[in-house]
């Protein structure tokens, strides 16, 4: 199965900078009850999103017009830390956000994004701010994954991200169908592995030690 | 050969094949599901008419969603009865075993993994959980995935993986009474922060690492993500060794001594080298507590609530503001005298035997304050039933607090079983979130002990004067 394969992006880009914001908000545990980010969207952030009496949070840069369908995310240091739940990274693309700059990241959350073909960008923690100052405005920015440039307001912030990683990006690759084709590789580690650490392995089937 | 760290050699033996860029296809020996994370991938395995790679190294139990109330059934709440079917339906088609309710085998996968011996030193192990780095404990490489992940290694047995930079963080000197675990890896998050893990794999090490049982290094190893890193581990030794034999998954027989072998070659090479090098002096750590809704917003028990006055940026100082807001509190307060209205005992990080035995002697022969509703909820089946066997239940029961069943319960709250808005609960979990243990809820971190003595006193107290 394929993704959109992802090129460049240019909208406006909210901030959202607090820093370790986890994905228990990102997503509450009981509203993951959907794999679709349609479903989860409305969920997205909702801790922070909306006052106690369900209105729009207006301390909530995506609650303003000039952020409302903001196709990037500029996030604060730890973006997404917390609960490896994947249903956080669907709610934010639901918000139709397909990528997030920040100066760090969850680990497993940027894992999540890739799987998904949502863009983690990492910046300087200066650079962060900066693109968020000339963001602010609601003024357009431009994200440039075969160039690997973020601009916005004739400004320039140039990003790396791993040579694999671009290229799923790029061609809307997935990694199950690519490991899929490692299939007959991994069968011959595996029977070379149960010679080796015999006792790393469970075997319950009968006739499967057999092919050991 | 150029020397390695305990982290180089598992992740080497692991490699399928290598990829561009310091990536690598590696095995994964041991992948564990558990009912919130499990179905979903097994059943877009499913959609793509794939079938599991190898169900022998797939293990399933029901935790996160199950009811820990006394008599309980699979549908003793909303959601849990579908995710429960979910699991054992799937588990049954494709071979996998799996531990159902009032079974051994059955609690927090984090805890019975290592419990039944399906953790073991140097696996890989993976979970749709962020706090599979508990297993790192044993010296496994063992790091939460999320459904995309999972369903690629339920298909395939390898994940394409990024080596991580590697830090150690060496505990050097004692802990005093009542100073434990949780209290190291809490002034560990205090002092590093919540991010200073993110990108690498953590080698826990030093006299305090080495003279800690099992059950200490799990809790040590399991705040691990807390720290920001994906990874926690521990050397394996003689301690470990003692601890996984004859456990039930665990190699037996001429097996048994070829592991034993294999694992005394699980150390990190002397003169390895790591990306950061920390070293921490354990004597100046007493009982810690979180006063926020980060696990970095930790604190010594005997400290006052931070001012935000003193943040280092504005955005800290609003990220502080914000906290204290949350959470009802004032700066400059101490913050031992907190009055408390809920004591929750239980979690991955917190619910093993060892844990319980501590609580309980603080508990003995005291009663819980009134206003405050405490529970224990035992980590596994088998945390259960061996803590029964001691008479572990009948003194909390006769101090107040309520003995529940195994399961994952209010510290992620998902099973319903939630700490009502704005009341304040003295967890023994590992996560503060906003909303974590229900909405509005408002969560302070601390050890077993800083936990029952804050349920007897009604009120967070150091547990070193209770
Ligand atoms: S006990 Fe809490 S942290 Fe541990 S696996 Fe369950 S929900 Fe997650």
């Amino acid at each position: 199965m394929s993704r959109e394969p992802f090129r460049t992006v240019t909208g406006a880009a909210a901030p959202l900078l607090r820093p370790n914001l986890d994905t228990d908000v990102i997503i509450r545990i009981d509203r993951m009850v959907s794999t679709r980010p349609a479903a989860l969207a409305p969920f997205a952030f909702e801790a922070i999103r909306y006052c106690a009496d369900g209105s729009d949070n207006p301390d909530f840069a995506l609650n303003h017009d000039r952020f409302r369908g903001a196709p990037i995310l500029i996030g604060g240091p730890n973006f997404g830390c917390g609960s490896s739940r994947e249903p956080a990274v669907w709610a934010i693309m639901g918000l139709g956000i397909r990528c997030i700059v920040a100066p760090s990241f969850g680990d497993i959350f940027r894992a999540n994004c890739h799987q998904n073909g949502l863009l983690p960008i990492v910046l300087e923690e200066t650079d962060v701010a900066d693109l968020a100052a000339v963001a602010a405005s609601g003024a357009p920015v431009t994200v440039d994954l075969q160039a690997q440039r973020v601009t916005a307001s004739e400004r320039v912030w140039c990003f790396t991200i791993g040579a694999n990683q671009r290229v799923a990006l790029l061609d809307g690759l997935d990694d199950l169908d690519l490991a899929l084709r490692d299939l007959d590789g991994i069968r011959t580690w595996e029977h070379a592995d149960r010679e080796l650490r015999p006792w790393a392995w469970i075997t319950t089937r009968p006739g499967k030690r057999s092919t050991a | 050969m150029s020397a390695s760290t305990l982290f180089d050699k598992i992740w080497d033996a692991h490699v399928v094949r290598e990829l561009d860029d310091g990536w690598s296809l590696l095995h994964i020996d041991r992948h564990l599901l558990h009912d919130l994370s499990g179905p979903p991938a097994m059943v877009e395995l499913r959609k793509r008419g794939l079938e599991v790679h190898d169900p022998d190294l797939v293990f399933a139990t029901p935790d996160h969603l199950v009811s820990s109330a006394a008599n309980r059934t699979i549908d003793s709440n909303e959601f849990g009865g579908a995710m429960w079917s979910a699991l054992r339906d799937e588990a049954e088609r494709s071979g996998i075993r799996m531990f159902d309710l009032g079974t051994v085998g059955q609690g927090i996968v984090h805890v019975t993994g290592p419990e039944e011996g399906i953790v073991l030193p140097g696996l890989t192990v993976i979970c749709g959980d962020s706090h599979t780095c508990t297993n790192g404990a044993l010296g496994a490489l063992a790091f939460g995935v999320g459904t995309s992940q999972s369903t690629q290694a339920l298909a395939t047995q390898v994940l394409a993986q990024a080596r991580p930079r590697q830090l150690r963080i060496s505990i050097d000197g004692t802990l005093a009474a009542h100073v434990t675990a949780k209290d190291v890896a809490l002034a560990l998050i205090g002092r590093f922060g919540a991010s200073a893990g993110a990108g690498f794999a953590i080698e826990y090490a030093g006299p305090v690492v080495e003279a800690m049982e099992m059950d200490a290094r799990l809790t040590l190893c399991n705040l691990t993500v807390e720290l920001g890193a994906k990874f926690g581990l521990v050397a394996p030794d003689s301690t470990t060794v003692a601890w996984v034999r004859g456990r039930r998954f665990a190699p037996a027989g001429a097996e048994w001594q070829r592991a034993i072998d294999a694992w005394a070659k699980l150390v990190t090479d002397p003169d390895a080298v790591f990306d950061r090098d920390e070293v921490v002096d354990a004597t100046t750590i007493g009982p810690f507590v979180t006063w926020g809704t980060s696990p970095e917003h930790a604190i010594a028990i005997d400290d006052v609530v931070p001012d935000p006055a003193g943040a280092s940026d504005t955005r800290q100082r609003e990220s502080w503001q914000a906290a204290l807001d949350y959470m009802g509190l004032r700066a400059g307060e101490p913050i031992a005298g907190t009055p408390v209205d809920w004591v929750f005992i239980g979690s991955c990080a917190n619910s093993r035997l060892s844990d319980l035995r501590a609580a309980a002697r603080v508990v003995e022969g005291r009663a819980v304050a009134s206003g405050v509703s405490a529970w224990v909820v035992p980590g596994s089946e088998v945390v259960r039933r061996d803590a029964e066997a001691e008479g572990l239940d009948a003194v909390f029961r006769a101090a107040g607090f309520e003995w529940r069943l195994p399961g994952c319960s209010m510290c992620v709250a998902a099973n319903g079983e939630r700490v009502p808005p704005g009341a304040r609960c003295v967890s023994t979990s590992n996560r503060n979130f906003v909303g974590r243990q229900g909405p509005g809820a408002r969560t302070h971190l601390a050890s077993p002990v800083t936990a029952a003595a804050a349920a007897i006193a009604g009120r967070l107290v150091d547990v070193r004067c209770a």
